[in-house]
């Protein structure tokens, strides 16, 4: 039998694990609605917005945007983010403490001063509606969360194990292939993770440069939401529900695996 | 592993310096092929600093060194193949023990059998065979101690250096390393070259001992040498138990005479020039008699209070409070008279059983 405290800090968690899901898990019911409503609770039960989401082209195409872009930054964003966070951490203390202040502006500006200065600078450089546009502004928002990921993980990292290395007869090159990367990768993919999702649901910067031609999701989503109520959104919740959680658990079970072994 | 000839080292006239701080003063250091050297010192005398530049870890200020025959300088350390065994094992933690072992022959271009077979041989030699397959974390700090020896071993390097390998580790287990350690360095006869502050490993261990304080090297030579012929006052008091005697001095003849507390001494011989003297006692050189008792022709005698009798099964330890309130630390042998604590007594010894050397108050602060 459990302690009275024990239940009561069972209860406490379980309430805060609602509160923090609920407004997640309404999505799905309303995503099943048989009205053209995004009234809540649903009346009937219909497919019919799934159906519309992988049949009308400006759902598929503002997805697939978004899928290319966020790719696209994880990627750059990754690479960028984790040679600064190993310029940062190998710096003098107070040159890499000024770096990594700057680098991690992107964080801290508010996202519509942000979104207002490159617009401005896209309205003359002819970026506003293009990938590269977006690619390169969900970049420079990305890097701050690799940044700070690779560098707790370099953090921890032993940098004597690369002495070691260069001792047993490896180069530059081949310590930070064969040691270096290998126990910082953790913190890369966290940093590539986070990255990815900062990119695919930015909304502020994105409603700026967005043009009739080139919508992300999101976009696609505010505009619907806004002009139609078209419970669409919610199947297309549901989805990015459903496949995040994968995600998660698919993590969580291989870090599992991993500690086992 | 192979029998391979060790390599020479020669180090000539070399200072390192960090800005204003000079961490090595102008050293001087002749290792010869296959011998275990062992550079002993305190903390921040310069010994580690004489490794890493040997290791390649760090650029040399001013002088040379040369690693059989060749001069190292600007060679980085991944191109000097030279074995490096740490203080902190630096095994790494995603590679399993057999990884670990084959890393440097995979560098070197050595697959398949051949490397199996190597990888094999070395922590045969270290005794890790079982452990193979299992990862660092999964091993005790002997055991992952040993399998960075078979590291730094297996790729047949002519030098290994070890910089305070066993320190981490507790007494029993030291004990037992360092025997294996000198039993693999006979079999190999590669150069070692050894790191520490433990005088009784750099004993243990070594073929030579080159003694280190405040960035230089105050007496290289065997531990024998070392301990019944010290060129410094620091050297005397690093290696071995000692009494250190002070006192007003004046040339007698070839020899010295010495007024402590009132009592004088004669010493055999004199130190050249104007530095000032003090005696050096072994605790077996010096024998523990009652007041005034058993005395011997020319014998020097210094009255004082028993402070501490040890038995130590093969003699006793004593510790006794001299006149001047020096503390001597003599050793008698099985059968001598026994003593309590609190007896008077004297403390007895030839002038010939001293060693007569310049003073230096560096000596005593640096030894913690």
């Amino acid at each position: 039998m459990p302690s009275f405290p024990r239940v009561l800090l069972g209860l406490f968690c379980l309430l805060v694990a609602v509160l923090l899901l609920a407004p997640t898990l309404v999505v799905i019911p309303m995503s099943f609605n048989g009205n053209k409503s995004l009234a809540f609770p649903p009346v009937g039960f219909s497919w019919q917005w799934y159906d519309n989401f992988f049949r009308n082209p400006d759902w598929t195409t503002s997805f697939s945007n978004s899928l290319v872009i966020a790719l696209i930054v994880a990627v750059v964003a990754t690479v960028v983010g984790t040679l600064a966070a190993f310029g940062v951490s190998r710096a003098a203390a107070r040159t890499g403490g000024l770096l990594r202040a700057l680098l991690i502006t992107p964080m801290v500006v508010p996202g519509v001063v942000l979104a207002i200065g490159i617009y401005a600078v896209y309205l003359d450089t002819h970026l506003v509606g293009t990938v590269t546009g977006f690619v390169l502004a969900h970049t420079m928002l990305a890097i701050p969360f690799v940044l700070i990921a690779v560098q707790a993980s370099l953090e921890v990292f032993d940098r004597r194990l690369e002495t070691a290395a260069a001792s047993l007869g490896a180069g530059r090159l081949t310590v930070f292939r064969t040691v270096t990367l290998p126990l910082i990768l953790p913190g890369i993919l966290s940093g590539a993770l986070f990255a990815f999702i900062t990119s695919f649901d930015e909304i502020i910067v994105a409603l700026f440069i967005t043009s009739p031609y080139l919508k992300t999701l999101p976009v696609q989503i505010y505009t619907s939401i806004t002009r139609d109520a078209d419970p669409t959104v919610a199947a297309v919740g549901t989805l990015l529900f459903l496949a995040t959680s994968l995600i998660i658990i698919a993590g969580l079970l291989l870090g599992m695996r991993r500690a086992r072994t | 592993m192979t029998a391979s000839a060790g390599a020479a080292i020669e180090i000539r006239k070399a200072s390192k310096r960090y800005g204003a701080f000079t961490a090595l003063n102008d050293i001087d250091l002749h290792i010869r092929p296959g011998e275990f050297m062992t550079l002993l010192g305190p903390s921040g005398s310069g010994k580690t600093t004489t490794l890493n530049l040997i290791a390649g870890f760090t650029d040399i200020s001013s002088g040379t060194l040369e690693i059989g025959g060749r001069s190292v300088t600007g060679l980085p350390s991944h191109k000097r193949n030279i074995g490096v065994v740490f203080q902190h094992y630096a095994l790494f933690p995603h590679m399993t023990v057999g990884k670990n072992v084959a890393y440097p022959l995979t560098l070197r271009g050595i697959k398949g059998d051949d490397r199996e077979k190597r990888v094999k041989r070395a922590l045969d030699m270290v005794k890790m065979a079982d452990f193979a397959h299992r990862y660092p974390n999964e091993l005790s700090g002997g055991q992952q101690q040993r399998v960075a020896l078979a590291r730094a071993l297996v790729f047949d390097p002519p030098l290994l250096l070890m910089d305070e390998p066993l320190g981490a580790l507790d007494k029993k287990l030291r004990e037992w390393l360092q025997l294996e350690i000198k039993r693999i360095h006979r079999e190999l006869g590669t150069t070692f070259v050894y790191v520490t502050h433990d005088q009784e490993e750099a004993l243990v261990l070594s073929d030579r001992i080159a003694v280190f304080n405040g960035g230089r090297i105050e007496q290289i030579g065997t531990g024998r040498e070392l301990y019944d012929h010290p060129a410094t006052l620091f050297v005397g008091r690093f290696i071995g138990d000692s009494t250190v005697l002070r006192g007003k001095s004046e040339a007698a003849g070839d020899g010295t005479v010495m007024t402590i507390g009132g009592q004088r001494i004669f010493a055999q011989g004199r130190l050249p020039g104007e530095a000032r003297p003090v005696i050096l006692l072994r605790p077996e050189r010096v024998g523990l008699k009652r007041p005034g008792a058993d005395a011997l022709t020319g014998e020097n005698r210094l009255s004082g209070t028993v402070t501490e009798a040890i038995y130590l099964g093969s003699g006793s330890k004593y510790e006794v409070r001299l006149a001047d309130g020096t503390i001597a630390v003599v050793r008698s042998p099985l059968g001598a008279t026994d003593f309590a604590i609190g007896d008077t007594a004297d403390i007895a010894f030839l002038p010939t059983d001293l060693t007569l050397l310049p003073d230096d108050a560096s000596a005593d602060v640096t030894l913690t």
